[in-house]
């Protein structure tokens, strides 16, 4: 079954157009993989589902629900989460503060309930908290829980943005690049935690350049090149296709 | 909380109580300033200091207030204190409706937009809008606060009556910080785009900053009515804002001891060397200038930076 | 607090009909929006390659119109040179001083913070703003001073019988002037193109070979002069000045900045032109009492309705 739906999905800049009429579909419970050269649109594909851009035309569906011209934050109440590629924590707040972002839109309490302290609003908050830190145990870094986001290595920061965006209990993470400045290591952990987020029945679509985790974690490619989808389809079939090797592999060779 | 941190709170807590047994008429009233400072610097705290917002015009709403309570009292006759819920809902209404429209804006459009804002709301009490602001003389005859049959009128009483307000602020504010509603304005400060990505509805937060902090800006404003008896246009320039806006930079955004601290530096201070009082201004721009190179952090910065 | 800032009152009560007054009042308004035009240059340059706005600017142009006054009284310029060699000489040596101001302004307020938070300049912007302020304030005193109205000519033009002031007519015209020449200095020199290039892209700039602090210094020199140059101007056609007049001013002339696109140098002028225009006419047809709010109200509706201004540019956030 499909859970997200892009149809026709087209952007433009100015006179630049960054995506050219996309298509994909993303079944539920799958890893996906959208990957191609620089600036191939990808994370403007992203921008444009989570709603930080609006499309100029085509159609983004979300488990039955249009998604275009929502705001963000409506947008993830639906049920996607989503990492940034250039690594967005909020710096000086500490790790387990990081977190609770993502249980906030699950929470109701107010400003009186806060002055207040009234019981709803307590047991509330503990709630969060256990949520939270679960989700820091789940991404290996519960022992952190009261350090600052801007104290951690760079590795244990990619993985503090999971945990704020699965604090949200998505239907579908959306990952830009989380393997971006890891060594092997690092990495080889990554692909192991996307498995487990995967076997909580949670859908991934990630956007990466390291290529033994596209292709070890991922079930379905979707292969961009100057804004235009240019293939679709397992690993193994999309590396054997001869305009992906032309246009990325052969000429912008990042493995 | 550390120790020490615990001990100081105990001290100045204590000192505070019984400051009105061993301190002159003169700098009860001193104090009495700086506790209003206090206030309406707390109540910025949470817009520039908690939520990163840029609010140069944080006068208007004390404004809002002040007069709301002023000329309730003296045209119904309605007893001061109890204008002081109204006057927070007016000052709270008046900066939502007007923080609608450019809460959106960016760091120092934001600025520049609340100093216009500030300056609007100035000008229009010059000119006596709809006939009730008295226009440059202001509003007098404000009748002393009467607390269940006891009228407030000492310095001494202000002092508590003050200093009471500003406990219980720092009382519900220490409260809103460790809430939902407290961490969303940090994240807000901290990176809106991730806390938008993360669930938190930013648009509803910033505006409901403004209004909860302009609202308690207007209560302050109250309490200035209250002890002045008259106000005008004059007590609500630029010059309110710049200083506010001071206090919570230089004492530290988002620490409300940082606040506390600037307070008593940036109004008692120069009552203390009233020989110098006309050189004032100019140390305060060489110390903004000075503080943003060697500690843009404030004096007591929010913990973790 | 002495700082109670009121611009000055303007009293145009012309007997004659109304295409009389309405005339007197657009060449009034153009005269005003001159000054703003030349100030908002400032800003805008600043603006444009720092991305800062420069709250001290309008205390630059305020040390113009004091500079001017000290230096028109004590080297008594207009009787040696004549009025009109006596003013350019005047207007030259305040520009070059208010300049050097500009650029020490810059080292001490502003480089150090190159890098820093956006809020940490803003802060130190406003500390400049104080400080210069008050600095006037404690030489010259909180009170209003006064440009000796013997040294300059009360001729009016007379301009297919409307009789305008001299003062008036130099105004807009030295503006023009000043206006056009920056205008073909960015746009034709070389080193109007190196401001040009920081202002699209420091970075690239910099790999460029450009050396981008000579150009930010630029700026600080060439805005502050103009800035003075307007202070100066202020000074001649209203006869008063006073310490805190560099924040009414600076707020109208940065309005006048963001009406015309921030950052846009010929927008800077028209939004400048168009604003004193609108305060004129708001001013006397609508209410005298509200003339300063026009302007943040000008400002504050074009933050709301096109904040990219009249001749700028829609950039998108990078996410």
């Amino acid at each position: 079954m499909d859970l997200l739906t892009l149809h026709h999905l087209t952007k433009t800049f100015g006179g630049l157009t960054a995506v050219k009429d996309v298509s994909f579909s993303v079944d539920q419970g799958a890893v996906v993989g959208l990957i191609g050269p620089n600036g191939a649109g990808k994370t403007t594909v992203f921008n444009l589902i989570t709603g930080q851009y609006r499309s100029d035309q085509g159609e983004i569906t979300f488990a039955g629900a249009r998604l275009n011209g929502l705001r963000t934050h409506r947008i993830i109440t639906l049920g996607i989460a989503r990492t940034f590629q250039n690594i967005r924590l909020f710096q000086q707040l500490t790790v387990l503060e990081n977190v609770l972002a993502g249980c906030h839109y699950r929470m109701r309490s107010g400003i009186l309930g806060a002055m207040l302290r009234l019981p709803a609003q307590q047991r509330e908050e503990r709630e969060a908290m256990e949520r939270a830190l679960q989700e820091l145990e789940f991404v290996g870094l519960g022992q952190q829980a009261s350090t600052v986001a801007k104290n951690l290595a760079y590795g244990d920061q990619r993985r503090l943005e999971i945990a704020r965006a699965l604090a949200t209990q998505p239907r579908l993470l959306i990952l830009d690049e989380p393997a971006g400045g890891m060594n092997e290591q690092e990495t080889g952990a990554l692909i192991g935690l996307i498995g487990r987020i995967q076997a909580r029945g949670v859908t991934v679509l990630l956007i990466e350049h390291d290529m033994r985790l596209v292709m070890r974690a991922c079930e379905k490619l979707v292969v961009l090149e100057y804004g235009g989808k240019i293939a679709e389809g397992p690993p193994d079939q999309v590396r054997c296709d001869p305009r992906v090797i032309e246009a990325y592999l052969g000429a912008d060779d990042e493995t | 909380m550390g120790r020490f941190t615990s001990f100081t709170a105990a001290l100045f807590i204590a000192l505070m109580a019984t400051a009105p047994l061993f301190l002159n008429a003169y700098y009860i009233d001193v104090l009495n300033s700086i506790g209003l400072y206090a206030l309406l610097a707390l109540s910025l705290n949470l817009i520039l200091g908690e939520a990163g917002l840029f609010n140069m015009g944080h006068a208007a709403f004390y404004a809002m207030g002040a007069y709301t309570a002023a000329i309730l009292n003296t045209r119904y006759q309605i007893p001061i204190l109890w204008t002081l819920p109204l006057s927070g809902l007016v000052a709270g209404l008046f900066a939502l409706a007007i923080a609608r429209p450019v809460v959106h804006l960016r760091g120092d459009y934001l600025l520049i937009v609340t100093i216009g804002i500030g300056e609007i709301v100035r000008i229009a009490l010059i000119n006596d809008v709809f006939g009730i602001t008295g226009g440059a003389n202001g509003v007098f005859g404000i009748s002393r606060p009467d607390f269940f049959g006891f009228v407030i009128r000492q310095p001494q009483h202000f002092y508590y009556l003050i200093w009471g307000f500003v406990a219980l602020s720092i009382f519900l504010f220490l409260r809103l910080k460790q809430s939902r509603f407290g961490r969303a304005l940090n994240y807000l400060r901290e990176d809106e785009i991730a806390a938008e990505g993360s669930g938190v509805n930013t648009a509803y937060y910033k505006l409901a900053v403004f209004g909860l902090g302009a609202a308690w800006a207007g209560m302050a404003g109250t309490l200035f009515a209250a002890k002045m008896t008259i106000i005008s246009p004059e007590s609500f320039s630029f010059w309110e804002s710049v200083v506010l806006f001071m206090i919570v930079i230089l004492g530290g955004a988002g620490n409300m001891a940082g606040v506390l601290l600037a307070s008593f530096l940036v109004i008692g201070l120069p009552e203390l060397f009233r020989e110098f009082s006309s050189a004032r201004m100019l140390v305060f721009g060489l110390v903004m200038m000075v503080m943003m190179v060697v500690r843009p952090q404030g004096l007591l910065p929010a913990r973790g930076r | 607090m002495p700082a109670t800032w009121r611009s000055f009152p303007f009293n145009l009560n012309y007997p004659g009909g109304f295409v009389e007054e309405f005339l007197q009042q657009l060449t009034n308004g153009l005269a005003v929006g001159g000054i703003y035009a030349l100030i908002a240059l400032g800003y805008t340059m600043v603006y444009g390659v720092l991305k800062l706005i420069n709250f001290a600017h309008g205390d630059l142009f305020t040390y113009g119109a004091y500079l001017g006054l000290t230096l028109l009284t004590s080297l008594a310029l207009t009787d040696r040179l004549g009025f009109f060699m006596g003013v350019l000489v005047l207007a030259l040596m305040v520009m070059g001083l208010v300049a050097v101001l500009g650029a020490i302004l810059e080292r001490a307020a502003y480089r150090p913070l190159r890098g820093s938070p956006r809020l940490s300049a803003v802060v130190s912007a406003l500390g400049a703003s104080i400080f210069l302020q008050n600095t006037l304030m404690l030489i010259y005193g909180a009170r209003f001073q006064v440009y000796p109205d013997n040294i300059l000519p009360v001729a009016s033009l007379d301009l297919f019988g409307l009789q305008i002031p001299l003062m008036r007519v130099l105004i807009v015209l030295a503006s023009v002037v000043m206006m056009v020449a920056l205008y073909l200095f960015i746009q034709k020199t070389k080193i109007g193109a190196a401001i040009r290039a920081a202002a699209i892209d420091q970075g690239a700039a910099r790999l460029m070979g450009i050396d981008v602090n000579r150009v930010i210094l630029l700026v600080f020199l060439l805005g502050p002069a103009l800035g003075g140059a307007a202070g100066l101007m202020v000074g001649l056609y209203y006869g008063q000045i006073n310490f805190t007049m560099g924040w009414v001013y600076g707020m109208k002339a940065f309005t006048a900045a963001i009406l015309g696109g921030i950052g846009n140098i010929p927008g800077a002028m028209v939004g400048g032109l168009l604003l004193g225009v609108v305060e004129a006419m708001g001013a006397a047809y609508l209410s005298i009492a509200w003339k300063d709010a026009i302007a943040f109200c000008v400002l504050i509706l074009i933050l709301i309705v096109r904040p990219t201004g009249l001749l700028g540019e829609r950039v998108a956030d990078k996410v």
